[in-house]
């Protein structure tokens, strides 16, 4: 392929780079105790919280950023980063409350709050920098016991729950980010599921990052009772942005006897300009523990964004009989970084964990895959089957795949694959014979390419997934 | 751990020098330097995960600085017994060279050097000085620095322009000693352009004490050339067998390395390929039986450094009772490595419950035109060969041996000395069947 | 010789076989039709001793000895062959290297000594020719690669060399050339005897021109529905199963 094309085909610019202009409520930057305290007392938290908080914060302290092998993150200065942002106008009850700024910018966004998510049915808890501005569909959901509301009303009004799991998946000395996030954490989404209760809606959150300088911290904490189910999504857009951002979030799944979790994102945080100037610092800890006997977590993600992405949504298979999946695709393009991959710890008996992982590397990215495959020595008849494949856009990108596989037991089968080539000269030649462009022609082979995990994705994330992909790539693609 | 031998050394230099030529002292200080600044890698090092060196270096060993000659004659106990191998056999007693028969020497191709590492940096030291040392200088492993601190003789092989070698060479290593020994062994192998060698390696080792080996082989394959390297491993328990191997391919030169562990205490193979010429092709395979206690880590490194080279690695490993088996396949296609071929395959069988496994294949890619995969799988025998060859009236225990064999088939056919590749089928079915003991050599080198 | 009484076989906890009864004299060719799915090769699994199939009740005698408690190369040993519907591959296992350690185990189990390699080589030169196999398919790994025919052929290339007493052939016939069909027919002919027998699991009357059964069984849903002559094939032929179900 000509390097013209390659140029082409990757130089899309950022389609959601705007700022909403609301006032904020912003606190004075850097990091100590008392700002920890200050959080925690502007929330209202009870001891336990701040005390969570507290023995985060301290082991946060003595922890040092982790030096990764194939990502280049310049210093972090984390005292000239302000740990708290809200709304100044605190709207919740109807939607003619909200700040008609935010409105404007989820329409931009193609995330019309009302219209559009009423009509598919999807509950929107729409976080805006750090506090839950307004919560859909609540009632419904009340009706079958289910709880959806923002990680600090879960804090106020389920206090029991809350202290019971929270921290028991990520605990808070887990890594330098989560200790960050348990110190400091904003808000973020609570869900549980009664036992037996199917989710008759898609959950949904949509994440922006907003204020200039705001580090966002979200905590999202999800229970699924006993023979439960829930398919949750989380989306990301983030404006343009001079300055980097850090973006250092946590999420915790529990899923209990026989139930299913489905957890989807889509994430497309602000990647930098193509000089590799700003964009998003997305450090996340997600991890989702298979507790009970047959139950089933899958992790999806389509991610797209950010100028650096470390992230490893895993599963801990505890639970005999319990399954667990990971699909992913990762697009990376001008001076993007991305190291994202799957763990998954077979603990119980008979479990099974499947991953597949694609990703796209354009421009002068450099996109990874790292994955642990953990069999322990009481998983009699642990399966795995692993896929990493990657596809190289151009000669100026890397793609790399670190997968590890450590088993201790020897009635387990585990198979991992992986395979690097670049795109097709003949796919794209072929397709031209037929009358598509190379433009086109791309587009038709990345979404084929990438088709076995869009497919996964929920109907309502799907298209939007789609055009995120095509985006990224965009000048000749789709 | 380390401070033993950073006094060690600091207390007697100038006694390893003495007894050491000058083209081998030359980087002795700067690797030393490396060594005390690097330290031993623990196991939270990236690169040795899967291999605690601590028990291995901790203990205290004898290191024969003044060269003192081991009461053994190689000769005498070490007889090849293969008629259809006819070789050209030497042997390196711990880290020394055994001063060969005439008759093993004589007659080699002509330009062909082969002695004591020692011996050939005193008789052609610019020979020795343009090579020594330049594969291990830009590494960034402690046991490198080590052996470089440490080493004062071993292997020489040197085949000129167009030679091409009528016969195998075999190299048998032996560890002899009557206390707990610590050799570092230093091989330095030249296969100039358009020649031909193969090189068999045997590692051996004949008394009840704690042996460790380090060895570091460098490896010049000039333009055109074909080397080959056969590794038959059947030490005992007591062995801590660290080797690292680096190799330099230059345009359009092939290199096999063929690795087969019957019987080991920890063993750690540290394999780096750098394909520094266009259309290179390397072959990397082994065949790993871990049983008792066995600990056999494959730490392997393929750089395509230039376009069109293809690489191809296969390793394998059956492992019963409490082994431990790692394996570590680092793929890294450089920048502008245009058309580059990569394959890597690591299969492993566990038949004991205890038995553990680990395997890291790793895709470096920062070309675009490359076809590279990995591939890495764990599991058990065939039940439904074995149901099948049951029904065929074989027993249980025969079909999983012939399932077993089959297995390590690939492996074998690899070599392409038929009847080398026919020993070593013979052995590795040996080993499987339970009938190979580690204290003893093998039938390749020994009656 | 194979006396098979109200048989019960599961898998995965699912009952295929519903009580099934047959019985197999010295010299006897039976037939067993049946529509896919009914139960044949779970039939023929459950004679040759697959691990998968549970046998909750009934009996299998063999010679008048229980065969439910052998293992499965014991039964081999005593005689009984299993000609595969769907032959594995063992890649890495050489051809002759299997037959040579099938062949010497089952002298071994009569104790014989160990055949020597050029008896063993000539007489497997002997049973390639009867069945007209291919040297190049002996050559390579067991059925690594083979099309499904040459399967089909090896499996009864083995069996002339195992020379068993009673062959079941499972469906040894679908996938043939018409050469090749011929050719496996004569080979069984050839191997027939007096005190030998054979169970053909076959879809098509055309083996049974070549091989002629002194009796057909239907087998539908775990139970055998109809038992009569060659005529009940070439009626099946004509009729299909419906009229029997
Ligand atoms: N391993 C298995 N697991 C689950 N079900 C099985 C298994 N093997 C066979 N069965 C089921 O048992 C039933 C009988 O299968 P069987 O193979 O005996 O049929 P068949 O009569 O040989 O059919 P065909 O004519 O298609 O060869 C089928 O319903 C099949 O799906
Ligand atoms: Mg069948």
């Amino acid at each position: 392929m000509s390097d013209a094309i390659i140029h082409e085909v990757t130089q899309s610019e950022y389609k959601y780079g705007f700022t909403t202009d609301i006032e904020t409520e912003v606190i004075p930057p850097g990091l100590n105790e008392d700002i920890v305290r200050l959080i925690s007392a502007k929330k209202n938290e009870p001891e336990w919280m701040l005390e969570f908080r507290l023995k985060a914060f301290r082991q946060w302290q003595k922890m040092k950023m982790p030096d990764w092998a194939h990502l280049n993150i310049p210093e972090i200065d984390y005292q000239s980063i302000s740990y708290y942002a809200a709304p100044k106008k605190k709207s919740i009850s109807s939607l003619d409350e909200v700040d008609p700024e935010i409105l404007a910018t989820f329409e931009k966004l193609g995330i019309p709050l009302e219209e559009q998510k009423i009509l598919s049915g999807i509950a929107v808890d729409a976080v805006m920098d750090s506090v839950s501005v307004k919560t859909t569909f609540k009632e419904t959901l009340a009706e079958k016991g289910i709880i959806f509301c923002s990680f600090s009303e879960a804090v106020q009004e389920h206090p029991d729950l809350v202290k019971k799991y929270l921290g028991t998946v990520v605990p808070s000395g887990d890594n330098f980010f989560a200790a960050l996030n348990s110190a400091v954490f904003s808000d973020g989404s609570f869900v549980y599921i009664p036992k037996g209760v199917r989710c008759p809606m898609e959950l949904s959150t949509y994440f922006r990052i907003n204020t200039q300088n705001t580090g966002q911290f979200e905590r999202t904490l999800i229970i699924a009772d006993d023979e439960s189910y829930v398919s949750y999504l989380e989306g990301c857009t983030a404006p343009q942005r001079d300055e980097n951002q850090l973006h250092a979030a946590v999420v915790e799944i529990i899923a209990l006897e026989h139930a299913e979790v489905k957890y989807s994102t889509v994430q497309n945080w602000y990647p930098g300009d193509k000089e590799g100037n700003g964009g998003v610092y997305n450090f996340v800890t997600k991890r989702g523990i298979c507790k009970g006997e047959g139950s089933h977590i899958s992790w999806t993600q389509v991610e797209t964004g950010s100028a650096i992405t470390w992230k490893y949504p895993s599963c801990i298979l505890k639970g005999d009989n319990s399954t667990a999946e990971f699909y992913s695709v990762a697009v990376t393009n001008h001076f993007q970084q991305a190291d994202t991959g799957t763990k998954m710890i077979h603990l119980g008996k008979n479990t099974g964990s499947r991953i597949i992982s694609k990703g796209i590397s354009a421009g002068l990215s450099q996109n990874s895959y790292r994955g642990l495959v953990k069999v322990g020595p009481n998983a009699e008849n642990a399966r795995n089957f692993s896929q990493c494949d990657s596809m190289l856009l151009g000669d100026k990108c890397g793609a790399h795949t670190f997968p590890y596989m450590e088993i201790n037991n020897e009635s387990a089968i585990v198979e991992h694959e992986a395979t690097t080539s670049k795109i097709s000269e003949d796919q794209i030649f072929y397709c031209n014979q037929r009358g598509i462009s190379t433009e086109d022609a791309i587009g038709l082979i990345v979404n084929g390419y990438a088709k076995e995990v869009m497919d996964k994705l929920p109907m309502e994330f799907a298209v939007e997934a789609q055009k995120l992909l095509q985006i990224s790539l965009e000048g000749s693609v789709g | 751990m380390e401070k033993q031998y950073i006094e060690l050394y600091k207390a007697h230099h100038q006694l390893i020098k003495q007894n050491s030529a000058a083209v081998i002292n030359r980087s002795r200080d700067a690797a030393f330097a490396k060594f005390e600044s690097l330290g031993f890698p623990t196991i939270k090092h990236e690169n040795y995960l899967y291999t605690d060196l601590k028990p291995v270096f901790s203990p205290d060993y004898g290191l024969n600085f003044r060269r003192l000659s081991f009461p053994v004659n190689p000769y005498q106990t070490f007889r090849c017994d293969v008629p259809e191998i006819y070789s050209y056999q030497f042997f390196v007693v711990n880290d020394g060279f055994y001063p060969p028969k005439e008759e093993h020497n004589g007659n080699l191709p002509k330009g062909v050097i082969i002695c004591g590492l020692k011996e050939a940096s005193e008789k052609h030291p610019e020979l020795v000085a343009q090579y020594y040392g330049k594969l291990t200088a830009p590494q960034n492993d402690a046991l490198v620095a080590f052996n470089e601190t440490f080493a004062q003789d071993g292997f020489f092989m040197y085949v000129p322009e167009n030679v091409h070698m009528d016969k195998p060479v075999q190299l048998v290593n032996i560890m002899r000693s009557d206390v707990d020994l610590l050799a570092n062994s230093r091989n330095l192998i030249i296969i100039e352009k358009g020649a031909k060698a193969q090189l068999l390696v045997c590692d051996h080792a004949m008394d009840d004490v704690n042996f460790v080996a380090n060895r570091v082989s460098e490896v010049f394959v000039g333009e055109n050339a074909v080397y080959e390297n056969y590794k038959l491993e059947n030490t005992h328990d007591k062995t801590a067998n660290l080797a690292t191997v680096l190799i330099d391919q230059k345009e359009s030169s092939d290199t096999l390395m063929n690795i087969i562990t019957l019987n080991n205490g920890i063993s750690r193979n540290n394999i780096e390929v750098a394909m520094n010429g266009e259309k290179c092709e390397a072959e990397l395979c082994g065949m790993m039986i871990g049983g008792g206690q066995q600990q056999i880590d494959n730490h392997t490194t393929i750089m395509h450094n230039k376009p069109n080279c293809h690489s191809n690695e296969l390793f394998k490993y059956v492992l019963d009772d409490v082994s431990k088996g790692a394996f570590t396949g680092r793929i890294f296609v450089e920048k502008d490595a245009q058309q580059t071929r990569a394959y890597q395959l690591n299969r492993n069988i566990l038949l004991s419950k205890r038995a553990k496994v680990r395997t890291r294949p790793q895709l470096e890619i920062y070309a675009d035109d490359v076809k590279c995969s990995h591939g890495a799988t764990i599991g058990q025998i065939d039940e439904q060969a074995l149901f099948y060859m049951r029904t065929r009236g074989i027993s249980l225990p025969e079909a999983r041996l012939l399932l077993m064999y089959a297995f390590a088939a690939d492996v074998i056919e690899n070599i392409r000395i038929p009847s080398l590749a026919n020993r070593m089928k013979m052995l590795v079915e040996k080993r499987m069947r339970g009938e190979l003991g580690m204290h003893e050599g093998c039938t390749l080198c020994m009656h | 010789m194979l006396e098979i009484k109200n048989l019960h076989v599961s898998i995965d906890g699912k009952e295929i076989l519903k009580g099934l009864s047959l019985s197999v004299k010295p010299g006897e060719v039976h037939a067993i039709m049946g529509p896919n799915g009914s139960g044949k090769s779970t039939l023929a699994s459950a004679i040759v001793g697959h691990p998968a199939f549970e046998v909750t009740s009934g009996s299998v005698t063999f010679e008048g000895r229980n065969l439910l408690e052998k293992d499965p190369e014991e039964r081999a040993n005593e005689g009984i062959f299993l000609s595969f519907q769907y032959p594995v591959e063992i890649p890495g296992v050489s051809m002759v290297n299997f037959m040579r350690t099938a062949i010497n185990e089952q002298r071994k189990y009569r104790k014989l000594p160990p055949m020597s390699a050029s008896d063993f080589l000539r007489f497997m030169r002997e049973k390639k020719a009867l069945v007209d196999m291919d040297n190049k398919l002996t050559n390579r790994s067991v059925n690594e690669g083979f099309s499904g025919g040459e399967k089909k052929k090896n499996e009864i290339f083995q069996m002339a060399m195992l020379e068993p007493k009673l062959a079941i052939l499972d469906e040894t016939d679908s996938g043939l050339d018409i050469d090749a069909l011929r050719i496996v027919a004569n080979g069984v002919n050839k191997l027939k005897s007096p005190e030998k027998s054979t169970i053909l699991i076959t879809h098509y009357q055309r083996l049974l021109e070549y091989i002629v059964p002194d009796y057909v069984h239907v087998l539908h849903d775990g139970k055998i529905v109809k038992s009569g002559t060659k005529d009940l094939a070439l009626e099946l032929e004509a009729k299909g199963y419906d009229w029997l179900k």
